[in-house]
């Protein structure tokens, strides 16, 4: 698959994972968003930020458990739990939010 | 794509101790240089995922394996990506349990400050000893 703005295309695999990350914009991520009918508001463009400074450090997707034991380490208690992450993704924050932020899909995702 | 016609899954428990059950050790020993083959880094993801299984995971690195975690490394002018920073992460997965043969470090001519994670050094003997502790051992 792929995504289109203003005529650029950008090509996806079948799950929707962007495949170039260094292509990625915050107009793109908007676009996979909608895609995956999530509405971006700031808690969940400090999640997204975060996966991206994490992939930049790490050169990897983390996997749900960790990343939500970063959160919690970075955002505070009240953010690094399942409840909260899911309320931002339904369908699991490592892979939308990853999806989103433009990164593969994590290692280790279960 | 997720199908978003279905209502979304149900939230999973926060660190659910259970929910994987058995925990076995497992002791993952990397003996070739990081980049030429791809057994270092698959190496690597398997680490991971063991760990995202809650596993007991122990590392070794004996050999040219030494070198999978050498500080500095700069694949990118033969092409490859330097997926050296990713040893970085397994702190974060609770993987900390990271092993260099004495032996194979000296010959080398590397010390520890060499090494871009902190790792316990072990000559032959404590080495075979943590070995014969382990579950499953796999080398690559």
């Amino acid at each position: 698959m792929a995504y289109e703005i203003n005529g650029e295309t950008y090509e996806a695999d079948e799950e929707g994972y962007i495949t170039d990350i260094g292509s990625w914009s915050e107009g793109l991520a908007g676009l996979i968003a909608e895609d995956e009918k999530i509405e971006m508001t700031d808690e969940h463009w400090e999640v997204v930020n975060f996966l991206r400074e994490y992939y930049d450090e790490y050169q990897i997707a983390p996997a749900v458990r960790v990343l939500t034991k970063a959160v919690g380490k970075k955002f505070g208690k009240e953010k690094g739990n399942n409840k909260y992450l899911y309320s931002l993704f339904p369908y699991g924050p490592a892979k939308q939010a990853c999806k989103i932020a433009g990164l593969p899909k994590p290692t280790g995702c279960i | 794509m997720s199908d978003n016609n279905e209502a979304p899954p149900p939230i999973p428990p926060d660190d659910d101790e259970d929910e994987f059950g058995v925990i076995k050790k497992f002791c993952y020993v990397n003996r070739k240089a990081p980049y030429g083959t791809v057994y270092a880094l698959e190496s690597l993801e398997m680490v991971l995922i063991a760990a995202a299984f809650d596993q007991d995971v122990s590392v070794v690195f004996m050999d040219d394996g030494v070198y999978q975690i050498k500080s500095d490394q700069a694949p990118e002018a033969a092409g490859m990506k330097n997926f050296s920073k990713t040893y970085r992460a397994l702190e974060g997965y609770d993987v900390e349990k990271l092993y260099v043969s004495k032996e194979s470090m000296e010959e080398r001519g590397l010390t520890t400050d060499d090494f871009l994670v902190d790792v316990e050094v072990l000559d032959a003997a404590a080495l075979s000893a943590l070995l014969a502790e382990q579950e499953v051992v796999i080398t690559s």
